[in-house]
């Protein structure tokens, strides 16, 4: 029943920043229930984010967090995770921040496959500087950059993730928070770098000026839309039109983890 | 037993410092002409239980470097001034967010590119004042292959005392330059580790300056839960819009280097000749080689002429540049720029005496007939 | 099946109205910005409303 938050978040800190019916809350909860069900210790626990909304969800969460530069997150994280291999470290942002200004570091740590869990919150917008186009807005769309709609072709963060070298890569949306849970609860247990991309909503700086009447509109659109990887493998490409994959989309065990490469290069030093 | 000693490389020198000092992490990009100290390190890491990346872009290493150092980790980076303009977002935000690490810039000419394989002393007013905002700074400037290798160390041991990015700065000719050092031997230097709060995991603020200006700094992993941000914040690290919070942080920040006793503790200087100088050249790094030179010889020929070396330049010498400027008939300035450190040395000698220049930008090293002719030209 | 207690933690509750939205039931309403819930007897406890809850607002206990 009722499910223990209070205990993850920080005393005093609720109500959070986002605006009402932003979806970031909802990923917040799906995040507290993985770390819950990976049993992960809080001490060691670093949770690292860039600058944006989504990028103000650490300071809520007790643990080990860090609210860094935008676009750095995955190489902060990657500073931790290297000095101490111990400790779980997680990244959360959103698209602009990920895809973006830290699109490099993103890849990078994509190709390294090391031990971070990215849960990317893609809203299709810069939401805290008040709605100017990312790499993630839909072409054609209404941003405060784009008056005339966005001229821009799209990322696709998972298929960027997978190109990359990813080595654990899951789609969702704010409309399955049970999926949330369960894709991030992986992400955590995979060993190596696991993306895990919630598409989520920004009523305030994206739903009003693309002609979304309200936020429940938004969310039907990411409940409507979402096709399960297995149901869509059974589509035609005209069916799968306008929609998008859910679910794991990508799982490779079998490539070594960065930390532990470098740790049989260091026994080979010093052996040497 | 003699001690160790070997004929090194400067930014070989400066790796050797750094493994000396405790490092135990190194996140860099290859950047002309500081890569050597990478490559040493990317060997020497490894076998002392430490770890080195080599990041997608310098503002990456940059991170990495924070990063690691959250953890406990002393945390180095290597660049050139490129390097050095991408890193200065994330070198604020180590000033703010209090994280001690140490910024080798290997400087040669620009701006841009410049020339990677000449050197310059263009990067030493960016070394205070290269990142936005109101920040303390640390820079130190070697001139030989011994010092490269001790004010390594002592970067380290500042920027863990001090809880801030700390720079060392030196220019090309020193950094490949080849000279014999002696190696401390293990003790013989001191080595400062920063302080660990002592207070329990719930109490524990990690800006909290009740008990002094530098707070005690957690390791992430360790019993100790705390937030980091780069935004204005209180002591309780959480961010703070409040104007006396963020007044009296931003005024420790800066105060915590800049106080007297902080001074005393960080400024470092050697004055040779000073004595009876009616001239001094105010000089540093390779330049001060130069000058010592100089000073030599203008002395063979009658001339009242020393030298001041700050090994320190930020926080700037100011006390003591002032009595020089009282004591001499001039100051000569001599530095692989167009004028940096003269315009700090000009403010502080209020016109006391007469202060000039003798720069150089072509790449090639200011030789002491340039510094000696500008002596003349001034007596 | 017991019945369910459905817990409104009104500092939290912003009035984005997801709960009442996709409340399978129709157990919630909204009064102008806040949810209430004025049919709990309807309750299946399917944690919808609370899982969607961005806001960390409303509960569902058992009774």
């Amino acid at each position: 029943m009722a499910y223990d938050y209070e205990s993850s978040i920080r005393p005093g800190k609720l109500p959070h920043i986002w605006c009402p019916g932003c979806g970031h809350g909802i990923v917040m909860k799906g995040l507290i229930r993985a770390m819950d069900t990976c049993e992960l210790d809080r001490k060691n626990t670093a949770i690292v984010s860039g600058i944006g909304c989504a990028s103000r969800l650490p300071g809520y969460l007790d643990a080990c967090t860090l609210h860094t530069a935008h676009g750095r997150a995955a190489a902060f994280a990657t500073g931790v995770k290297m000095a101490k291999p111990g400790m779980n470290v997680i990244c959360v942002g959103g698209d602009g921040d990920g895809t973006a200004i830290g699109g490099n570091h993103f890849i990078h740590a994509c190709r390294r496959n090391i031990d971070l869990t990215y849960v990317i919150m893609n809203n299709y917008i810069y939401g805290m500087t008040g709605g100017q186009f990312s790499p993630c807005t839909p072409t054609g769309m209404l941003a405060s950059t784009t008056p005339y709609g966005n001229p821009d072709p799209v990322f696709d963060i998972s298929k960027l993730a997978i190109g990359a070298g990813a080595t654990f890569v899951a789609r969702t949306t704010a409309m399955h928070p049970r999926q949330i849970d369960k894709l991030i609860t992986q992400g955590i247990k995979h060993k190596g770098m696991a993306i895990i991309e919630v598409l989520d909503d920004c009523p305030t700086s994206y739903g009003r000026r693309n002609k979304f009447r309200s936020v429940i509109d938004m969310m039907k659109r990411l409940k409507d839309n979402a096709v399960p990887v297995k149901a869509a493998a059974k589509m035609t490409p005209e069916q799968l039109e306008g929609k998008f994959l859910t679910g794991v989309l990508y799982h490779d065990t079998e490539l070594p983890e960065y930390c532990e490469q470098y740790e049989a290069l260091t026994k080979k030093a010093q052996n040497a | 037993m003699a001690k160790k000693s070997a004929l090194v490389q400067g930014n070989q020198a400066c790796a050797h410092g750094a493994i000396y000092a405790g490092c135990k992490f190194f996140g860099g990009y290859p950047i002309t002409p500081s890569t050597e100290v990478a490559e040493e390190l990317s060997a020497m890491l490894p076998k002392v239980g430490g770890k080195f990346i080599q990041m997608e872009d310098e503002i990456g290493a940059m991170a990495s470097v924070i990063g690691a150092s959250l953890t406990g980790a002393k945390a180095l980076t290597a660049t050139s001034g490129p390097g050095v303009s991408l890193k200065q977002e994330l070198i604020g935000y180590a000033c703010i967010a209090e994280v001690p690490c140490v910024i080798i810039n290997v400087m040669r000419g620009g701006p841009s590119t410049g020339m990677p394989t000449g050197p310059g002393q263009s990067d030493v007013m960016q070394a205070k004042w290269g990142t936005h905002g109101d920040h303390a700074a640390i820079a130190l400037v070697p001139e030989s292959i011994q010092e490269i290798f001790e004010e390594t160390v002592r970067a380290f041991n500042l920027a863990e005392k001090y809880r801030m990015p700390v720079q060392v700065l030196y220019d090309e000719i020193v950094g490949h330059m080849r000279e014999r050092i002696v190696f401390p031997e293990p003790g013989e230097l001191e080595i400062i580790d920063r302080e660990a709060p002592t207070v329990s995991p719930e109490e524990y603020k990690p800006f909290d300056s009740s008990k002094g200006q530098v707070p005690p700094l957690a390791a992430f992993g360790s019993e100790y839960k705390y937030h980091v941000t780069g935004l204005n914040k209180a002591a309780d690290g959480f961010p703070t819009t409040k104007a006396e919070l963020v007044d009296a942080e931003e005024r420790r920040q800066v105060d915590k280097v800049e106080c007297e006793e902080a001074r005393a503790d960080i400024e470092k200087n050697e004055e040779y000749m000073i004595e009876d100088a009616e001239i001094v050249l105010w000089a540093y790094g390779s330049s001060a080689r130069s000058a010592r030179y100089a000073v030599n010889e203008l002395r063979k020929e009658g001339i009242k002429a020393g030298l001041f070396r700050p090994l320190t330049l930020w926080p700037f010498p100011e006390k003591r540049t002032a009595e020089l400027a009282e004591q001499a008939k001039a100051i000569i300035v001599p530095e692989m720029n167009l004028g940096q450190m003269i315009i700090e040395v000009d403010r502080v000698a209020q016109g006391r005496c007469t202060i000039d220049g003798v720069h150089r930008v072509d790449g090639d090293p200011l030789n002491p007939g340039q510094i000696m002719a500008k002596v003349k030209e001034v007596i | 099946m017991s019945g369910a207690r459905i817990e409104v933690i009104e500092r939290n509750c912003k009035g984005c109205s997801i709960c009442v939205e996709f409340c399978p039931k129709n157990v919630l309403e909204m009064d102008v910005f806040l949810v209430t819930a004025p049919r709990p007897e309807d309750c299946i406890k399917c944690m919808q409303c609370e899982l969607l809850c961005p806001d960390f607002a409303i509960k569902v206990h058992d009774e």
